[in-house]
Order: C-alpha cells, then structure tokens, then sequence
C-alpha cells in the first residue's frame, strides 16, 4: 500500500496539522518509505493469534466511585493561552 | 572540591552519612560544573536556587536527625518529559511553550520524599522520539566523548541524551530517563553511562508527557550499577493515579547486588547476530559471554524467531498511540497558540508551528494506520505481531534466567550523519527495542571503548519484575570491564 498526495493531505487534515505543498511531498515520499519498511509484516503468519492488548497479566485495579481529585479550575486555566475566570477562551465556535 | 562532582550517589551518601560534605557544597560543585558546560547543551532549564534550597533543606532534616531517605541530599537531573511542579516542562517541544505545571510526577514526588535534589530539566528528543537527540526545539546535545584525534561532535543517543550526556559530564550525579523503544538504554550505551529501562508498570506513567502508553516506562541514567538500584529503589512503586502500574512489592535493590551469578542460566539469543555486524560489537559480545561463564554463570544459546519483526512492528504500535496522545496539543489548555480564521484553522496552524518534523511524520504515520479501512491491515496486524514477540521471550525464559546482547549496532555517530533518512536513525534501536514490545526489563552497562575510541555497551534482558537479576549480573560486567576512561573536559574550555 502507497499513499499519495491527496492521501497526505486528508491524513494532515485528520491529524489537524497545516502542511505547504513543498511539505507534503517530502512526507510523501518519507511516509510511502516507511510504509513499505513495515509491510514485511504480511509474512508473518499471525492467523489465530490474540492481538497483544496488555503486556502485563493484571487484574486492573478498582477504586470507589467517588470525587478523589479537583475543586482547583483556576490552576487548570493558568497555563492556557488564553482564558477568562475559570474558561477557556477559543475563537467564535457557533454564529 | 571539583572532585565531588565525580563521586558516585553510594560514595556521596557515605560522605554525607559521616558529616564530611553536606548537600549544599556537593550541590554547589555541580551547580558550578553546569554553568560551564553550556557548550554540551545538556539542560533546557537550569534550577540552581531551587537546587541549593533543597540542599539547604535536607542538610536541616540531617541536622535535626531525620531518617535520611534512599536519596537524602543528592543532586539529580530530570529529564524535561517530568512534570515538575512551578518549574517549566517543555518535552522538547516548541508547542508547550510555558508550560509550567501545578503537579509533580509521581516518579519525581517519590524521589523529593527520599531526600533527592533538583539541579534542572535536562534536553530530550521532542516528544521523545528520536534515536540521537537531534529532534529538540531546544537543539541537539553533544555527547561529551569525542572519536580519537578530531573535534567533530557526537551524538549522545535518544531520547534521553540530556540525561547520558549530563551525568557522563559530571553535571549531575543521576538523571531519570524514559524508554519506548531504547531511549534509556541506547544513550547509556553511547555514553558510557549504566541506563535501566524497568519491567512496564514498574515505575508509574503518572505526570510523564505520555509518546506510545503501551511502551513509555520511566527509569535512571547513572554512573554506576550501584546507582541504578539506589534510583530504582526510588523511583518504583504502585501508584494509584496510574492503573498500569504494578502493585507489587519493590525489592531492596542494593541488596540483590552479591556479586554470585554461580549457577545463573544466560541466553544468547542467536537472532542478534545481524548481518554486517562490526566486528568490535561481536567482540564485545564474546567477552560479555566470557566474563559471565567466569563468574560460575552458564552459557545457552536461545532464539527469538521473531526479532527482526520487532522494529517496524513498534513503528506502527508507537506513531499510532503517539497519533492520538498528542491529539491534546490544539492551542487551547495550554502551550503554543498561533491564531486562525476560525478554531480549525487555529488548531492546525498551531500544530503545523509547534511540532517538528520527526514529530509530524510519526503523528501522521499514525493517523493514517488508525485509520477507516487501514486498521486491520496495518495496526491489528501489528498487535498480533508483538503477541508473538512477546511469545518467543516467554519461551525463552522457560529456560534462561536472563539474555545478554549488545546494546547498539555501532559506537555513537556524529550530529547531522543520519538525520537525512528516518529508516536509517530507526534502525539505532534494533537491540533495544523487542524488549519494549513484550514489556520486559532491560540495562545497558558500559563494557568497552570502541575502535573509535567512544564507549559500548552491553545489553542484559530480564523477566518480568525481575531487575533484581539485571542488577546483580550487570555488576558483573561492570566489574569485569573494569576502570573504563572518562572523556576528556573539553567543553570546559568552551564556556
């Protein structure tokens, strides 16, 4: 499988990631490389076998549905690049 | 009083245990040592009054008699993927610009309850994705060794360089690190340093800017084998904000290292042996072997069929959970905003500024194997793979108690050789990175100078939980390769 230039754009556009022309096709040519390097994993024979979904055997841990963090939004706020009171400022979202 | 600065954390904790330095003085020669080493580019964020504070304080918990902790008045490094609580944190990156979190990881929450001080954040790879430290905002580190008769500089290894880099140069006397793939490992092996990736779920993920949450594990960067279990001792532990992390109990590290690895089963698993191997790597390898065998261990060989499937198996798993960990990074809660005609336009322009391209090309790797119609194809086929992976250690260990291999295919390579083709940087990691696939632990230990005239390293691969026998037989090779060279302080002279 290759990707080509109309694909590059549609993954930066999923990814939320302006790229220039000049840019895309140099991504095109690194991304069609590594996708060729990973397709020698058709060979393996994996017909039958689990997909790995957790490397340690483990029964996850439960705890109380209960409130055990927050009560702090100011601190959440304070790195953003923009915010009011406790909000999030973002551009205009719905005319 | 330079030479404090050379000491290792066990010879630094007896001269503070006896009275004969306190925190504040060996804090105040790395302090000192830093500020002449700019030219090795090793720390993002210098932190010198917070670090003589903190020394000012544990040297007051000593004079009041407190139960000294594993750490107790030590200066250390932290690699800037650690959130650090009112200190910047940048992962390397352009897009969180000011970041300056309210938190510290648990990782480092734990190693200020044991008495450690911070000296700064040290540079890495952006994101951590990288094999040579060339991918940060901050610029690349340079390796403190240099290749016999020439100036040209060197790479440390990635991602963790700052990390190798600082604690070879003396500007610390530890550094945490992290692995996904060989981040740990691979620059403790071009180094010259001892670097220990944990079993995962050993150490907590909580409050580490998270790259690939099944792989990411965090652990030390030290001078010595010694050191590795102090910092691991440390740094381990069930962590309750973090479900992957294993509660089970933590070892005393420091007393697993005995020096008897009689009767101890190694695997040389023959998969490693790779065509166009350099002779002093399979060199290295047989004296590994050698010094083993001498200390009562037996030899026996063991295979991995499907080692080679390793690497582009991670570098589908990898770039696909990066994809979607740093699909957070919008503009919006904190960081690098760059404004647009409307909040698409924002988030897009603010990711196409504020990630590199290394980091791009694995966001978009990843989206695209995630993605409608691509998903069985490239990403559950991947996971069946590392199940087999995984299948062929477990096999294996039915047999042998732990595996030594090399750590790298090569010496350290110079800045700018091979930042022209990412398969080629990939390729650094094809020792480190199988071990990460099946989540197990492994150390890199400095066991001899290449032709070149630059450190190597050998691997030692453990069980699951299992770093106790890491440890133990690590300081065998440790002893064996005996007194090793330090590079020569050139960057003094720089500054």
């Amino acid at each position: 499988m290759s990707v080509d230039l109309a694909t590059v754009r549609h993954i930066a556009h999923l990814a939320r990631i302006s790229i220039s022309d000049e840019d895309a096709k140099n991504m095109e040519g690194d991304l069609n490389s590594i996708l060729e390097w990973v397709e020698q994993l058709s060979e393996v024979d994996t017909d039958g076998v689990e997909p790995m979904t957790s490397v340690v055997h483990m029964e996850m841990k439960k705890r109380d549905d209960v409130v055990s963090d927050g009560g702090y939004a100011e601190k959440i706020v304070h790195n953003a690049p923009a915010y009011e009171e406790t909000f999030f400022m973002v551009p205009k979202v719905i005319e | 009083m330079s030479d404090l600065t050379t000491l290792t954390i066990a010879e630094a904790r007896a001269k503070l245990d006896a009275g004969e330095i306190s925190s504040v003085e060996l804090t105040q020669a790395f302090v000192d040592e830093i500020d002449k080493a700019d030219a090795l580019n090793a720390f993002i964020t210098k932190t010198p009054e917070k670090a003589l504070e903190m020394a000012a304080q544990s040297d007051q918990r000593r004079a009041k008699g407190e139960a000294a902790g594993k750490l107790e008045g030590i200066p250390v490094g932290i690699k800037d993927l650690f959130c650090t609580e009112g200190t910047l944190t940048t992962a390397g990156s352009h897009i969180l610009d000011g970041f300056v979190p309210d938190y510290d990881s648990t990782v480092t929450t734990n190693m200020w309850r044991d008495g450690a001080v911070m000296l700064g954040k040290l540079n890495l790879d952006e994101f951590a994705m990288g094999s040579s430290n060339e991918t940060s905002y901050y610029g690349p580190v340079v390796n403190p060794w240099q290749r016999k008769g020439s100036n040209a500089k060197l790479v440390p290894g990635g991602s963790s360089g700052g990390s190798a880099t600082s604690v070879r140069a003396n500007l610390c006397m530890a550094a945490t690190a992290t692995d996904t793939g060989g981040s740990i490992r691979q620059p403790g092996a071009f180094t010259g340093t001892v670097g220990l990736k944990p079993t995962y779920g050993r150490c907590s993920r909580w409050g580490i800017v998270a790259f690939a949450s099944s792989l990411d594990q965090a652990g030390p960067i030290t001078k010595t084998v010694e050191d590795a279990a102090i910092m691991l001792g440390s740094m381990a532990g069930h962590d309750v904000k973090d479900t992957t992390s294993v509660d089970v109990p933590v070892p005393d590290y420091e007393a697993v290292l005995t020096g008897d690895i009689r009767g101890l089963k190694v695997g040389i698993p023959k998969e490693y042996r790779v065509d166009g191997m350099p002779s002093e790597i399979e060199d290295l390898w047989a004296k590994g072997i050698e010094w083993l065998k001498s200390a009562g261990a037996e030899i026996v060989d063991v295979s991995l069929p499907h080692t080679k499937y390793a690497l582009p198996t991670y570098y589908i798993v990898a770039p696909a959970e990066a994809s979607s960990n740093l699909a957070r990074y919008d503009g919006v809660r904190y960081g690098l905003r760059v404004e647009g005609d409307d909040i698409i336009d924002m988030y897009e322009k603010t990711r196409a500024e504020g990630f590199g391209e290394e980091v791009k090309r694995r966001i978009l790797i990843g989206t695209y194997v995630l993605s409608a119609g691509y998903y069985d194809a490239y990403y559950l086929k991947a996971q069946k793979v590392r199940t087999l992976i995984a299948r062929d250690f477990t096999q294996a260990f039915e047999t042998v108690d732990v595996m030594l291999t090399p750590s790298t295919p090569s010496p350290a390579f110079g800045i700018g050789e091979r930042m022209d083709d990412p398969l080629a940087m990939y390729l650094n990691d094809i020792f480190t990175v199988s071990l990460n696939m099946a989540g197990l632990p492994g150390i890199s230990v400095p066991a001899g100078i290449s032709q070149e005239g630059t450190p190597l390293g050998l691997q030692l691969i453990g069980k699951a939980f299992d770093e106790a026998t890491l440890l133990r037989t690590g300081q065998i090779i440790e002893q064996a390769a005996g007194d090793l060279p330090t590079p020569a302080s050139w960057w003094k002279e720089m500054s």
